[in-house]
């Protein structure tokens, strides 16, 4: 099953910031979408999650339009990681990845053990008690990102699951890059649909299956990195020359400028 | 590391509560032993003069105190939480500054009649401010409020908007009156429990328990918002559904609390969040930790209205700020050296 923009056009105070978009982010695949700033890379998530309604055309969730879901139900299917986060209130971490349980009913126990395993999972476990505010920025986005994990940690009977990410890894070292593609990728294997801004082509060339180049607030181009990333496009894209190398382990496209 | 756990903070207000609450009973004007309270509770007491002031000045003076104090510092939780700002109050929303219109009107315009007028039991007054800080409420939320949905950023400039508004009005009003009123106004706006009856208690008993029992659905609600609007929707919060309840029973407790003891300022802003850096944010226990601390405080600071001035009484809104102010100062500076 498929999270889908179908013909999507977003008009917003005179702007037109997405124009007839046609995308599917399937179950089980990593889907990265790249552009320059202002391409429309964060209003296409926002009308993907629900956020904002799209000016025409539908996105539908498992093959039902996004809105009619009950809101809890769609909770349990769709997580959502934003840019940046507003918290600014004294929880520690595994408060807030508890938030992430919000939508289950499974239990003090259950819950508890999974804030855990997900702290875990993101290398945060020795923030547990530690108050958000106090964090670093890298700190908090991987705890953030242990939240929305928490919330969809186990399959549900409901359908197919999807997550979406804005820029997961903006305020991150390397090592945590890698950690969060490692993640991406495992929950691909979950049959968990992955769709995620990245702003580092390399990154996105190596996990993505699916990558999607915006550009205006249309797709220039979308397909495996492989067929896609040609000298020529991200001249025209992102207006910089570069050389299309291949990674000489992964054998994926490297982007050299 | 947080200073206390939540269940023992609890326990602790549990207990200071009613200790409180005892020793309140027995101070005042006249001062009342703890043995001839009990006896007089029990029925023993030989003095009709000591049972009536126990039970028919004291005991709803107390209750009043208890009940107006946990439901404003409930309702500033549940602001603080909802506005994403620790430093908000249930003044925000405009409903103290327009009780304070619709009472000083009351006082002004009715004056000559108002000690005789009044409506099942109630002084036009305290029906004055209710109606004002209602409306004030309303006329916020809906400035607010369009198609997508309430705005709390501009509801908190819409708020400050009708607030000045009101202190416009309140100034037009204290321009107009007379030695009297002025007197009863600025009392009025000290905030004051000492016309406390049992009717007063019963009204502001069955909002109190009202407002305890529906706030805890909304609990972790709030602890999502926190987050931030859009993700708590996608933890699947009606989000503006939760606004619209919450901000509907924090306009009614706080438009009774006003009516019924005038303005009782600092318990709404100040309880809430001493409460938050002892025990966190977490408001499934943030919510009623405050209200009981809300409550000993008023109990306490009542008891000590009543004594300091012997044998005349202050407003108890005076204390409330006398005593938590400095104590917040406090916990400034404490926390400024451990940063």
């Amino acid at each position: 099953m498929t999270l889908r923009a179908d013909n999507v056009s977003l008009h917003l105070s005179g702007f037109d910031l997405l124009r007839n978009i046609n995308l599917e982010i399937e179950a089980g695949k990593v889907t990265a979408i790249v552009g320059p700033n202002g391409a429309g890379k964060s209003s296409l998530l926002r009308v993907l999650t629900g956020e904002l309604p799209a000016s025409q055309g539908d996105v539908y969730l498992n093959g039902r339009p996004l809105e009619s879901w009950p809101m809890l139900d769609r909770a349990k299917l769709l997580a959502v990681l934003p840019q940046h986060s507003l918290l600014n209130f004294p929880f520690t971490a595994d408060e807030v990845v508890g938030l992430g349980r919000i939508p289950h009913q499974t239990g003090l126990l259950k819950d508890n053990q999974i804030i855990a395993e997900a702290l875990q999972l993101v290398d945060a476990n020795y923030l547990q008690t530690r108050f958000y505010t106090q964090m670093s920025g890298g700190e908090k986005q991987r705890v953030q990102l242990a939240r929305v994990l928490a919330q969809i940690w186990q399959p549900s009977h409901l359908g197919d699951q999807f997550l979406v990410l804005d820029e997961p890894t903006s305020a991150f070292d390397l090592s945590h890059q890698k950690l969060t593609l490692d993640i991406v990728r495992q929950l691909a294997t979950r049959d968990v649909g992955v769709v995620m801004v990245l702003h580092d082509l390399n990154l996105a060339a190596r996990c993505a299956d699916n990558l999607v180049v915006f550009d205006g607030g249309v797709i220039a181009a979308q397909g495996g990195p492989q067929e896609i990333l040609t000298e020529q496009l991200i001249d025209k894209v992102f207006g910089v020359k570069s050389i299309i190398a291949q990674h000489p382990v992964t054998k994926r496209p490297l982007v050299i400028t | 590391m947080r200073k206390l756990s939540a269940l023992s903070l609890v326990w602790v207000l549990v207990i200071l509560l009613p200790v409180a609450g005892l020793v309140s009973m027995t101070v005042g004007t006249v001062n009342i032993s703890l043995l001839d309270a009990f006896n007089a509770a029990l029925g023993h007491s030989n003095s009709l003069q000591i049972e009536s002031i126990l039970f028919d000045i004291r005991l709803p003076r107390i209750l009043l105190a208890v009940f107006v104090g946990a439901v404003l510092a409930s309702t500033g939780a549940v602001m603080q939480g909802l506005f994403r700002n620790p430093l908000a109050d249930p003044s925000l929303i405009g409903v103290s500054s327009g009780a304070s219109v619709g009472a000083s009107l009351m006082i002004v315009t009715a004056g000559g009649f108002i000690q005789g007028g009044a409506l099942v039991g109630l002084s036009l007054v305290a029906v004055g401010a209710f109606i004002g800080g209602f409306a004030a409420t309303l006329l916020v939320y809906r400035l607010a409020t369009s198609g997508i949905g309430t705005s709390v950023t501009t509801m908190l400039l819409a708020g400050i908007a009708i607030g000045a508004l009101a202190g416009a009005l309140n100034s037009l009003l204290t321009y107009f009156s007379d030695n009297d009123m002025l007197r009863q106004i600025s009392l009025w706006q000290m905030g004051n429990l000492s016309g406390a009856s049992w009717l007063k208690v019963g009204i502001m008993g069955a909002v109190a328990i009202l407002l305890m029992l529906l706030f805890p659905r909304d609990s972790r609600a709030l602890n999502a918002l926190l987050l931030g609007e859009s993700e708590a929707r996608h933890l699947g919060i009606d989000v503006q559904q939760v606004k619209r309840r919450l901000i509907v029973l924090t306009a009614l407790g706080v438009g009774v609390s006003v009516a019924l003891a005038g303005l009782v300022g600092f318990v709404g802003l100040i309880m809430p969040h001493i409460v938050r850096l002892a025990i966190g944010p977490d408001h499934r226990w943030l919510v009623p930790a405050s209200a009981l601390a809300g409550a000993t405080l008023l109990v306490i600071a009542d008891s000590l209205a009543r004594i300091v001035v012997i044998p005349a009484e202050l407003p108890t809104g005076i204390l409330t700020a006398l005593l938590g102010a400095p104590f917040f100062v406090a916990l400034l500076l404490q926390q400024r050296k451990e940063v």
